[in-house]
């Protein structure tokens, strides 16, 4: 492996964790790996590629710097699985090193590439199966780490006590009642139709966000409720990790508790990942085909009320806007249409991205990445300066991203490039803009 | 249960409360909680001055709070509250307020008699468990799963025995995790516990535990089964020998194992949530044969339908010869008993309830929010607003009906042939 | 020697070929039961859509970026994969050993044909050496794979042209040929088998299951 920047970033996650490995313990676990948690995918898309090279084009990593070769797709497949593959587990803990910086660091598993070969093979899947070995040797970024931790021992993603959860929603609930005073955020109420779910960044550092959903619901006169017991918390940093286990479980509880609420439907705030999580990775590790019960991603969620007609724009926002299409709900739910539509309703002038929809660029925050911490903050952003001329080409003020970690992401983005743009979650709008009925008014 | 033998269970109907007068008398009605007998009525008002107080069949408990949730009528009808008085939380039952005060406390247990109460506080940033207004001498932490004994005298918890500084995933992964039963935690620490449960006497307590980033066991009164498993979901007791039943992941599929051993053979894609017979000698869980598909096996054996989106846990009647359980196929909620399932599906539906011989069998649905009740898998021909889950008599011959109709709440004695039509 | 060669050399060659093809193919499938996650997850209205997008020039953006790659590859293939059947000297074998009538290739489209193979081979290797991001994920085997494809198109073409001793060429043309048959299930270019499962998946993974699309 070649010396960059990123090689040199101290990570103990990465540099404390690689002394204990031998190589017994590593060939051992890449054996079990290779043979005994993957079969068809992994040996058909080895075979498979042809090296062409194809998918270099579609990854941010690799637009953004320079079209640096060792950024491409197919060569982090080929940096770090080909190795373990061509080498049988036979590889020095130096090189589960990089290979854990690679996989977690320098993809976001994000999907993009799996558009651009003509084979669709699926490299963000090649690169989760790395990940999983890095997993279960214990060699991960130390912030995902401990993010996954924290799933384990709370079953939410910020290490959230269960009198701190239930008290921020007593706490929002009167921030809300400010507004309306008839806002509720009913707690545990069986039979519901709606449980909202949230991630854990919600309670603990944007709580704003629970009263401003408790204005929409109680405008749109939805019957809802919210768990006070461990399953609120839909996100799933585990997934990411490779700690399966730890991810099965945490999405076990969720879907546990929808049930144990019985209501008809979960309808869950503005986050990708923990979409891609309760929707799809979650639910097949444990065995079920489609989630059990009927989840809708926000974005689908304020598309329904606009169009029915359950919350009305009283005026429209008048900055100028634009989107990030999060890969897991635009790539990973066809929902980018759904997103212009609501953006449209709620907001006077709106100017598209190019390449936009499926085609649009990952945040590079996503798949863990952002979690992975500070120390790998600055090569995040290198690996997508392609984002930053992507949004200041369209010269809006405002960046709707219905996700947070495309939030952060963008976040981080807007003050690393120095662009003069806000971010901005659609609910923030969708509050300031809608029409409250005079019946509910104070 | 609870006397359920001095209910009265005359056939007949009253109505308890009307709400549309409760709703004309408060700011704001929270929520609404219908005793075991079905005789009371309660709700959690919201009064002129901005207080909330609980209100039971027309009358108001003599205390306001500055702030009240999670009303609950216990099995015995013991009816609590969560309450914050002058900034701080307690247990308010039956209209008296415990003298504990805590930071904050929540997540109210019940004992099987329903006399006893217990939960979870924190106090100065460390947690415990108060039974009855008796707080446990050590806290922690801090604090997560939590069961009370079936006698409700004593708590189990999973705790969290050191403090961690931020992001420090050796000390993590040293184990910081115990489980205490009584305010004791075990002398060993594990990197998880999760799950804790007594069995009937309430003298030995078991859990799920996690030694290594992929190693998961089960550990009963700080002793660690000696193998290690993929993964492992809770255990349960068995209520004569006291030995320990729980799934574990074994090489890539799910096996019921016994203290340590293999206790069913198949191998399933998925499985959790085994239940018991009342006296143990039937076994039965949710497990899933093949990838997508589910269902409820029975010693060991799966029914033969299988269900595609969810199977919940399953119910055995009294006798332990029958077997139900919640599924969902295609969208709709149904019950199915012995494997077959009710011809008719719902948007949702909730636990049945078997009759003392197991010969009956009742459960509620819901369709459009209108609210049925199913006899032996028919649908009775009267409606609700809302329902509560039905009750048979003792002797089995009459079924107690809790409902609101026409914004009345009513409590209502049905023969049981009436049901079945 | 030549005898060999136009009889039971071409016949094993065809044989290998189709065993292994079939082979492969199966093991495949009996692998995806294994992966659990990949069969309950494929329709065939997903896949073939998939499919058709890839199959149809220009429908994908990929290709749309790169217009005159997307061309090259095209007539590479489609030659590549026509030729062998149809050009004239073949259409006759096939008529002599098996009694089959295949409609033949007009010479002059044949010849055009095995230019483009081969040019557009030569290309490919040079792209290899040129880009770097293709340069970094290849290997020697990459390079001698396109070698071994192009051998019995440079081949035929000297025989076309009698630029050999014609019956020492032809039984090269003829052994080259029959090697890159027999190879087909056992290297990368394993891909042309693969293609349509590999595609219909993803199809699947994401019109199916993410409402969304793969082009
Ligand atoms: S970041 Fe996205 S495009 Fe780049 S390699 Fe990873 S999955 Fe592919
Ligand atoms: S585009 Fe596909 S086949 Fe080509 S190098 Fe990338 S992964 Fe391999």
């Amino acid at each position: 492996m070649r010396e960059t920047p990123e090689s040199l970033v101290v990570d103990p996650g990465l540099d404390e964790t690689i002394k204990k490995l031998t190589p017994e313990k590593i060939q051992t676990v890449v054996e079990h790996v290779l043979t005994k948690e993957n079969a068809a995918r992994l040996k058909v898309y080895s075979d498979t590629c042809v090296h062409c090279g194809l998918c270099a084009e579609a990854c941010q990593t690799y637009i953004s710097r320079d079209k640096d070769p060792y950024y491409s797709p197919v060569a982090k497949v080929k940096n770090t699985l080909w190795e373990l593959v061509k080498n049988k587990g036979r590889v020095p803990p130096e090189s589960i090193r990089d290979m854990s910086r690679i996989v977690f660091t320098e993809c976001a598993v994000c999907r993009r590439c799996s558009m651009y070969c003509p084979f669709g093979i699926d490299i963000a899947y090649l690169l989760l199966v790395v990940r999983r070995i890095c997993s279960l040797l214990g060699v991960v970024p130390a912030y995902l780490q401990d993010t996954t931790n924290s799933h384990a021992a709370t079953m939410n993603q910020m290490w959230v006590q269960q009198d701190e959860w239930i008290d921020t929603l007593q706490w929002q609930e009167e921030e809300a009642q400010a507004e309306i005073p008839s806002c509720r955020i009913p707690l545990e109420k069986e039979g519901a139709e709606v449980m909202y779910s949230v991630i854990a960044p919600e309670p603990k550092i944007l709580a704003q966000l629970l009263g401003n959903i408790s204005q929409i619901m109680t405008v749109a006169g939805i019957d809802w409720t919210m768990p006070a017991t461990d399953g609120w918390d839909n996100s799933n940093m585990a997934m990411y990790s490779g700690d399966f286990e730890v991810m099965g479980r945490v999405e076990r509880l969720h879907w546990e508790t929808a049930a144990r609420l019985k209501v008809k439907k979960v309808v869950m705030g503005e986050c990708g990942h923990a979409f891609r999580g309760a929707v799809y990775d979650g639910p097949r590790w444990l065995g079920w085909k489609f989630p059990p019960i009927p989840m809708v991603h926000a974005i689908e969620f304020y598309y329904d009320l606009l169009k029915s007609g359950r919350i009305k724009v009283r005026e429209k926002y008048k900055k100028s806007v634009t989107v990030q299409d999060p890969c897991n709900t635009v790539r990973g739910r066809g929902l980018g249409n759904k997103l212009r539509y609501v953006v449209n309703e709620l907001c006077e002038s709106f100017i598209d991205v190019d390449p936009r929809l499926e085609h649009n660029y990952c945040c590079m925050a996503g798949g863990g990445t952002i979690n992975c911490g500070p120390p790998w903050k600055r090569s995040r952003m290198v690996s997508n300066r392609v984002k930053a001329e992507q949004i200041e080409a369209t010269g809006a003020d405002v960046v709707i991203t219905p996700c947070h970690n495309c939030h952060s992401g963008i976040e981080d983005i807007v003050g690393f490039y120095k662009l003069k743009k806000h971010v901005k979650f659609i609910s923030e709008i969708m509050v300031e803009v809608m029409e409250i009925p005079d019946s509910l008014k104070a | 249960m609870f006397c359920k033998d001095s209910w009265d269970w005359q056939p007949d109907r009253k109505v308890v409360a009307d709400l549309s007068r409760l709703r004309s008398s408060y700011a704001g009605i929270e929520e609404f909680a219908a005793s075991p007998d079905g005789r009371v009525l309660a709700a959690l008002v919201k009064t002129e001055d901005d207080q909330f107080t609980v209100w039971a069949n027309g009358q108001e408990w003599p205390d306001k709070f500055e702030l009240a949730w999670c009303l609950r009528f216990s099995p015995s009808g013991k009816l609590i509250v969560l309450v914050r008085i002058d900034d701080e939380w307690t247990v308010a039952a039956d209209g008296k307020s415990w003298q504990e005060r805590f930071e904050y406390a929540w997540d109210p247990l019940f004992g099987n008699d329903g006399l006893v109460v217990g939960i979870k506080y924190k106090r100065e940033n460390l947690y415990g468990i108060a039974i009855e207004d008796k707080v446990w001498e050590k806290s922690f932490n801090g604090l997560r799963d939590f069961c009370l004994s079936p006698d409700g005298l004593r708590a189990a918890a999973t705790v969290q025995v050191k403090a961690l500084r931020e992001a420090d995933i050796f000390g993590f992964f040293e184990g910081v995790w115990s489980v205490a039963v009584d305010g004791k935690a075990w002398d060993k620490q594990y990197i998880n516990a999760w799950n804790p449960v007594f069995n009937a006497d309430g003298n030995t307590v078991a859990a799920e535990v996690r030694t290594d980033i992929c190693d998961y066991t089960i550990a009963r009164d700080n002793e660690p089964w000696d193998s290690r498993y993929g993964c492992v979901w809770a255990p349960v007791f068995h209520p004569r020998d006291n030995s320990v039943i729980a799934a574990v992941r074994n090489q890539g599929s799910w096996m019921l194992y016994r203290n340590n051993e293999p206790f069913w053979q198949g191998r399933y894609n998925q499985m959790w949530n085994q239940r018991l017979s009342s006296d143990g000698s039937r076994v039965a869980a949710i497990v899933s044969p093949d990838f997508g598909k589910w269902t409820i096996a029975v010693d060991d054996r799966p029914w033969p339908k299988l269900f595609s989106d969810m199977v919940l846990a399953p119910v055995f009647s009294p006798d332990g010869q029958r077997v139900a359980a919640i599924v969902k196929d295609g969208g709709r909620w149904t019950v199915a008993v012995d494997g077959v399932p009710f011809k008719e599906s719902f948007e949702m539906i909730w636990d049945p309830v078997f009759s003392p011989s197991g010969q009956q069998m009742l459960a509620m649905a819901e369709n459009s929010g209108r609210f049925v009740i199913l006899a032996n898998g028919r649908k009775y021909h009267k409606q609700f607003q809302k329902l509560w889950n039905p009750v048979f008599s003792p002797d089995g011959k009459n079924v107690l009906l809790k409902y609101i109709e026409d914004d009345k709440y009513c409590r209502q004695v049905v023969p049981v042939e009436e049901l079945l039509g | 020697m030549y005898d060999f060669s136009r009889g039971p050399l071409v016949w094993i060659a065809f044989g290998i070929f189709l065993i292994g093809s079939i082979y492969r193919i199966v093991s495949v499938i009996k692998l995806a039961k294994k992966d659990k996650v990949v069969l309950p997850y494929m329709t065939w209205k997903y896949g073939l859509r998939s499919i058709l997008h890839w199959i149809t020039p220009f429908g994908a953006r990929n290709m749309r970026l790169r217009p005159a790659f997307t061309v090259m590859t095209y007539l590479f293939h489609l030659s590549l994969l026509l030729v062998p059947i149809f050009t004239l000297g073949h259409a006759i074998l096939w008529r002599e050993s098996w009694g089959i009538d295949l409609w033949a290739l007009p010479n002059l489209l044949s010849k055009l044909m095995t230019f483009i193979v081969i040019i557009a081979g030569v290309i490919f290797v040079l792209r290899r050496i040129a880009d770097p991001a293709v340069r970094f994920v290849t290997s020697a085997g990459d390079i001698v794979l396109v070698i071994l494809v192009l051998a019995p198109f440079v081949t035929g073409l000297m025989a076309y042209y009698q630029l050999a001793a014609y019956q020492t060429i032809l039984i090269i043309h003829i052994w080259t040929g029959a090697l890159w048959l027999a190879i087909i299930p056992f290297t990368r270019i394993a891909h042309m088998l693969y293609f349509a499962l590999t595609r219909a998946y993803m199809g699947c993974e994401f019109g199916y299951v993410r409402h969304s699309k793969d082009w």
